[in-house]
């Protein structure tokens, strides 16, 4: 399988630039790059999700359109997603063959399906009992009917987006055992992963993307700080402002902070007036749930937080506000906007307790309009109108909107999650000019990122997280790329 | 032609609705434009404005109220039973007779809407099943309370003074709704908890982490979709000068339509208080008008049905227009 100069855009933006890419039959093609580096957008378009903008596709040397997921499947592409395509309440066999059941004038041949299902799950070593419901299964036995899947029909080629992010040891080596069996029916396999580990044990060539573009080819044998070498390296020097800092009296002190669900165990941190601190891990490494759970929003079941100087263990999100802890969500549309509602009331949403925006129950309308003018000037919101429904600006101007939120009350501490997923170029150096200034007017930041850059020019402080635990805290000086990703990424037995 | 376009986005459908009911009643009924007339549309919608406003709080959370009707007839026959219990005792003191009547079924209705609320809002119950399930519980209750037979025994005083009387030329009920519509209109638009209910139904994650009380919030709709349905029970109970088991059955259809023409979405967080009252008043219109053209009551209920899907479909297009209009 091979593609050739494949571009694809997305709303204006390029997404993918002029990309190459060869799978041989019986390989592990590893795709690695950093976070929007436009590797899913990549197996998608070999999927048969999207269609490419430009370029073509060939499939065994000869030219194809694939034009839905289905007609992939028939051609032998097969993808195992990171988002589980299982229906809970219907059973392992069924799962296997939806949208593929056998039937006999309409009606379900039961007898051939299970039978078939059996067949498929021991080919493949599976031990599973087929009439089982997907719900009590497992993660890894999930993943499993998610593999089984791509092997109801003949398979060449099998797409695996990050299968292990959520297994654990012991059940990625079963999937590791399993690849190793796929590989040896001539089956050519294209792997998403960010662990360097997985990289040197099962791969065979890899391709690095960086904003679109490939940057090579390499075979697996290369090391590791060549790899992030590949990965990263950019001239950011225009884009990130310099930041006066001066760090002062300790705002935030968490101290062996464990949450109850278990996303984070065991971490300590610091933030002081008049500094950036950064918070940076992988996705799954806890690095929000540090934040949330010191706002309020998520239990924590051991440790303690001090906000400027007391205990704050278990106080609400109303609580925290109250005392000027502000936490930004990264996914606005989630969390942070009433989409519906103009972006006057989102912005006003968390201060309408305070006197500026209230007295007693009644509203200050008046007070608010003028207040909410001011701070739409002060982040140049374009259009200016704040009376606006928030779903009709750009994303940049909704991003805007969430971080106008900020300003409406007196805040000591910014907690900053993702400022800048989704945002152009332009707003992003608003933002970043934004942060420092906040942090030259003395507050408090902490700046949680998976954006590596941003982490390295914004911050005077660094940790790193993984897997829940901290690994590292780094200085002015030692904060460089090779330091933090050497500390993203888990070093299992490799 | 921009300027009509305009004022669809601004205000959507209702208005030109309302304009076209207007119209075409007019035409056909001479009786139809009289002053009378019109005042007796106001009358005989009140109930309905008062249960739709309730409503609205309940689908502005993203919830709905389908006990409305049921907390009407509970409140109906509380009161009215309180109310005649206590005349049989009290024969002389009037004026407490029928401020105790009043209280008992509003806190009985009311009620209903408080365990709507603890429902939905403490233990996550949907909005659907938990006031289904009341809305069953609450007409069980009321014809057992009754045995199916309307409570009569209320001093003649009540049903003159809120059913039939008037307050310098208004009719109380009409006097009482205005009275409720100016303190409604200010807590939907001029109090915390008003914007609390938009922000909630909007986006519940976002309310929460801006330090918003958010089951609160939820429990007060409830509270006061009850409360308001209760008032229109008791106004209607002194109409009617009997407690009945079997008034409020139409509501929760009528009250819902009231507010999806009005443009409130069924999503919750999008809604216009204003655009609500009109809403109650443009049914109570069309029902009055096709009763003066003489069209026959089964029909009736099929242009209700035809007029809300026409609104839901119109307003679709608008939110279509308002994409297509870069500055609004």
């Amino acid at each position: 399988m091979e593609l050739r100069a494949i571009c694809k855009q997305f709303s204006g933006t390029l997404v993918l630039d002029s990309v190459d890419f060869s799978l041989k039959p019986g390989e592990v093609h590893v795709l690695f790059g950093e976070n929007g580096s436009g590797k899913t957008t990549l197996i998608s378009i070999v999927a048969g999700a999207y269609r490419p903008d430009g370029g073509s596709f060939l499939f065994r040397n000869e030219p194809v359109e694939i034009f839905s997921v289905n007609h992939a499947r028939a051609l032998g592409i097969s993808t195992v997603f990171q988002e589980f395509s299982l229906v809970p309440q219907l059973s392992i066999e069924e799962n296997l063959f939806l949208g593929a059941e056998e039937t006999f004038g309409g009606i379900l041949k039961k007898s051939v399906i299970r039978k078939r299902a059996q067949e498929v799950l021991e080919r493949l070593g599976f031990s599973l009992n087929p009439s089982q419901q997907v719900a009590f299964l497992s993660r890894a036995e999930q993943q499993m009917v998610e593999i089984a899947k791509a092997f109801r029909a003949d398979l060449s080629v099998l797409i695996l987006d990050e299968p292990t992010a959520s297994l654990t040891d012991q059940e990625t080596e079963q999937l590791f055992t399993l690849i190793e069996q796929v590989k040896a029916q001539g089956v050519g396999i294209i792997y998403i992963t960010h662990r360097m580990s997985e990289i040197q044990r099962i791969g065979d060539r890899i391709t690095v993307l960086r904003d679109g573009h490939k940057i090579t080819t390499v075979d697996a044998d290369v090391s590791e700080e060549d790899l992030v070498q590949l990965m990263t390296g950019r001239v950011f020097d225009q884009i990130f402002p310099d930041i006066a800092f001066q760090p002062a009296n300790r705002m935030l002190e968490v101290r062996d902070l464990k949450t109850a669900d278990n996303t984070v165990r065991g971490v300590s941190i610091n933030v002081a007036n008049g500094e950036v601190v950064g918070l940076a891990g992988l996705i799954g490494s806890g690095k929000s749930d540090v934040a949330r759970a010191c706002f309020g929003c998520s239990p924590i079941s051991d440790g303690s937080i001090y906000f400027n100087g007391e205990l704050t263990n278990g106080l609400s999100p109303r609580k925290m506000l109250e005392r000027g802890f502000f936490y930004m969500p990264s996914d606005r549309r989630d969390e942070g906007l009433v989409m519906m509602r103009s972006a006057r009331e989102s912005m006003a949403l968390a201060a309408l307790n305070t006197p500026e925006f209230s007295r007693g129950v009644f509203l200050r309308r008046q007070e608010e309009i003028q207040r909410l003018r001011y701070i739409a000037e002060r982040l140049n919101l374009q259009p200016a109108n704040i009376e606006r429904v928030v779903e009709h600006f750009s994303g940049g101007n909704q991003q805007k909107i969430l971080i106008g939120k900020s300003l409406t009350r007196k805040v000591k501490l910014f907690v900053f999650d993702e400022p800048t997923v989704g945002v152009d170029v332009a707003t992003r150096i608003a933002i970043y000019q934004f942060i420092g200034h906040l942090c030259e007017d003395g507050a408090a930041v902490l700046l949680i990122s998976s954006d590596l850059p941003e982490i390295l020019h914004l911050t005077n402080r660094v940790y790193v997280l993984c897997r829940g635990v901290l690994t590292a805290e780094l200085q002015s000086d030692n904060i460089n790329q090779e330091n933090v990703l050497r500390h993203c990424f888990e070093r299992e037995a490799a | 032609m921009r300027l009509i376009k305009l004022a669809f986005v601004r205000l959507g459908v209702l208005p030109f609705l309302l304009l076209i009911a207007v119209v075409i009643f007019a035409l056909l009924s001479d009786n139809f434009l009289t002053g009378r007339n019109l005042l007796n549309v106001v009358r005989q919608s009140t109930y309905l404005t008062l249960v739709a406003i309730g409503q609205m709080f309940a689908l502005l959370t993203g919830g709905f109220d389908l006990s409305v009707g049921t907390i009407l007839a509970i409140t109906s026959v509380v009161g009215a039973t309180a109310m005649a219990t206590a005349f049989v005792a009290m024969p002389d003191s009037i004026p407490f007779v029928i401020l105790i009547g009043i209280l008992a079924g509003l806190c009985a209705g009311t009620l209903i809407g408080v365990i709507n609320g603890i429902g939905v809002a403490v233990f996550n119950v949907s909005p659907f099943m938990m006031s289904l399930g009341m809305a069953s519980v609450g007409f069980g209750v009321a014809l057992y309370m009754t045995g199916g037979i309307p409570v009569y025994g209320m001093p003649i005083e009540f049903g003159d003074i809120f059913g039939f009387g008037s307050i310098y030329g208004v009719p109380t009920p009409v006097a009482v709704t205005l009275v409720v519509i100016v303190i409604m209109f200010f807590v939907v638009n001029w109090t915390r908890l008003g914007r609390y209910f938009y922000a909630v139904g909007g986006n519940l994650k976002a309310a929460r982490l801006s330090g918003i009380n958010t089951k609160l919030t939820l429990f007060l709709a409830y509270v006061f979709c009850g409360l308001m349905a209760s008032v229109a029970g008791i106004l209607l109970t002194a109409r009617l000068d009997t407690g009945e088991a079997n008034i409020g059955a139409t509501m929760p259809l009528e009250s819902i339509a009231a507010c999806v023409i009005a443009g409130v979405s069924l999503r919750g967080g999008i809604g216009r208080f204003e655009n609500v009252v009109l809403g109650a008043l443009f049914i109570g219109l069309v029902q009055n008008g096709m009763n003066l053209a003489r069209i026959e009551s089964y029909l009736q209920i099929v242009v209700i049905g035809l007029l809300l899907i026409l609104a839901v479909v119109a307003d679709q297009f608008r939110l279509k227009v308002i994409a297509s209009m870069q500055d609004y």
